[in-house]
Formats: C-alpha cells, structure tokens, sequence
C-alpha cells in the first residue's frame, strides 16, 4: 500500500510541474507538437524503466536494499530538506501560475521552425518537461519496485497518478496552482527518508526489532524530527 | 562527464554533505552489524542531526 501510495504522490506531483509546461506549450505552439512531445517522452521513460529494471532485480535482496536503500536515503533527504526550508518560510514555494505565465512568455517570442510537421520548440520543451519531471518517478518506480519485488505495481501507482492529472488538466486547460505542492513534497521526502533507512539498515544487516513493522515506527520518527525542524527553522514573522 | 554531474545533480543535489553523512552513517551500521552490533538505533538519529545542520545551512 505503501509503495503504491509512494508512487502515486511522487508521480502526482512531478506531473503536476510538466502539466504546466505542456499545457503552455499546448495553447502557444499547438496541441500536435506538445503531445508528439509527451509520447516521445512517455517512450522514453518506459524504456529507462524496462532496461534497468531488470537489471535491479538480479541483485541478491540485500545487497539491493543497500544499493537501494542507500540511494533513496540521499535522494530522499534532498526532496525533504527543501520541503523543510518551503514549509519553514526559508525558501519560495513553487509558484505554478508564474511558471505557467513565463513558459507562455518564452514560447511567444521563440521562432517557429518545423520539423517532420512539428513546431521543435513546442515538441522539445515538452518532451524536456515531462522527461525530467518523469526522470524522477522513473527512479521512485525502480528503487520501491524492486525492493518490493514489484515493479509493475509501483508503475501502476505513478500511471495512475498521471492519468488523474492529465485528465484534470486536460479538463481545467490551466496550471493546477491549487495542488498543495509542498504538502505532497513533504510526505514524498518523508517516504523516501523513511524507506531509504529502513532498507539500508536491512541491507548493511541490521534486524529491525518488530521485523517490517519497524517501518512505522521509523516513519513516525521521520514525521515527527521534520515537524519539529520545520518549527525550529521557522522564520519569525513581526506584526 | 556530462553525464555524471547530471547523475550526481539528480540524486545528490545542491548539499553534498548531507549525502555524505547519509553514506558514512550506513557504512557505520555496515561495520557494526558485521561486527555483531545490531545498530538499528544508529541511522535514524544520525539523519536527523544531518537533516538538521544541512537545513541550518540552508536557512
């Protein structure tokens, strides 16, 4: 449950971000070119997924968690150390009506060159977009995936992340700025943390007391240490 | 080479420090349970006294 709710925030999130700039790309260079864009990227992605996958689950199961493990623990601390520092007022939130209004400025004033029937400014800017934001669950996907030993299901988690966003931004045809971004960010660098000790440990040969019922315990611990950081960070704000 | 800072970028960021404490409290755990310690306590408190010296250094 917990990897497919890992994916589906990670995925939800990131989608979020390219949503934003497909749907500028979309409404300035046209719907052809922006979607070409997307299902290149898509292929892409899927191809990343499909050739290191594999190559993840030969590991022996320790010896992936500690590989594993110890990726998901550094990248996890850099997605909650930001989240800390948003939460915290140390750092600017991610403004998506700015990010959508800069991406239509750009995409205004960029010449028009076509290539294969594409506007090549509308069909890489998307295809970077969602390449980039996708390079990230690609990573969530494989690492909880084939630690769990189910790699489809964590795809599944994000897929379905990507269908609701699409779906909803397809429906609203505007940046989604009301997404609590951050709160999601939060609980992603709050799992990935939490997974990234938990399997590490596990992997260098550690035994958890309690078994896998430890992941709880090492998920509360990770909430409360990053509930009481973002109060100790908190800027003071005077009247 | 490209390619590696792009790597490098993506999974460690802007604080590499953290990453290395992260990496050094792992390699502690490793060292003790191979040494019959079984240090579950260990990694939990060091991440966060990483986490938070990392976030001082951000503020």
């Amino acid at each position: 449950m917990l990897l497919v709710l890992s994916a589906f925030l990670a995925s939800a999130v990131e989608m979020v971000e390219a949503l934003t700039i497909v749907l500028a790309m979309g409404l300035e260079r046209g719907w052809q070119s922006a979607l070409a864009g997307v299902a290149a990227a898509v292929v892409a992605l899927a191809a990343v997924v499909a050739a290191l996958g594999p190559a993840l689950t030969v590991l022996p199961l320790r010896d992936l968690r500690l590989f594993v493990g110890t990726l998901l623990l550094v990248f996890g601390l850099q997605w909650l150390r930001k989240a800390i520092l948003r939460a915290a007022g140390l750092k600017s939130l991610h403004d998506e009506d700015a990010v959508f209004a800069r991406e239509l400025t750009e995409a205004r004033t960029a010449a028009r060159v076509e290539r294969g029937g594409l506007d090549w400014y509308g069909f890489t800017v998307s295809f970077k977009g969602v390449l980039l934001e996708g390079l990230e669950v690609a990573f969530i996907v494989l690492t909880f995936g084939s630690t769990q030993g189910s790699i489809p299901l964590a795809a599944a988690g994000a897929a379905a992340a990507i269908v609701v966003v699409g779906a909803v931004g397809l429906a609203v045809r505007a940046p989604l700025a009301r997404v609590p971004e951050n709160a999601i960010k939060f609980s992603v660098g709050v799992l990935l943390t939490s997974f990234g000790i938990f399997w590490s440990a596990e992997g260098a040969g550690v035994h958890w007391p309690g078994g896998d019922v430890a992941l709880l315990g090492v998920l509360a611990f990770v909430v409360a240490s990053s509930a009481l950081l973002v109060a100790v960070s908190r800027r003071p704000v005077y009247a | 080479m490209r390619l590696a800072r792009s790597v490098w970028d993506f999974v460690v960021g802007d604080d590499w420090i953290v990453a290395l404490a992260a990496v050094a409290a792992i390699a502690a755990t490793y060292v003790l349970a191979h040494d019959s310690v079984n240090a579950w306590w260990l990694l939990p408190p060091a991440v966060l006294a990483t986490l938070y010296l990392s976030v001082r250094r951000g503020a």
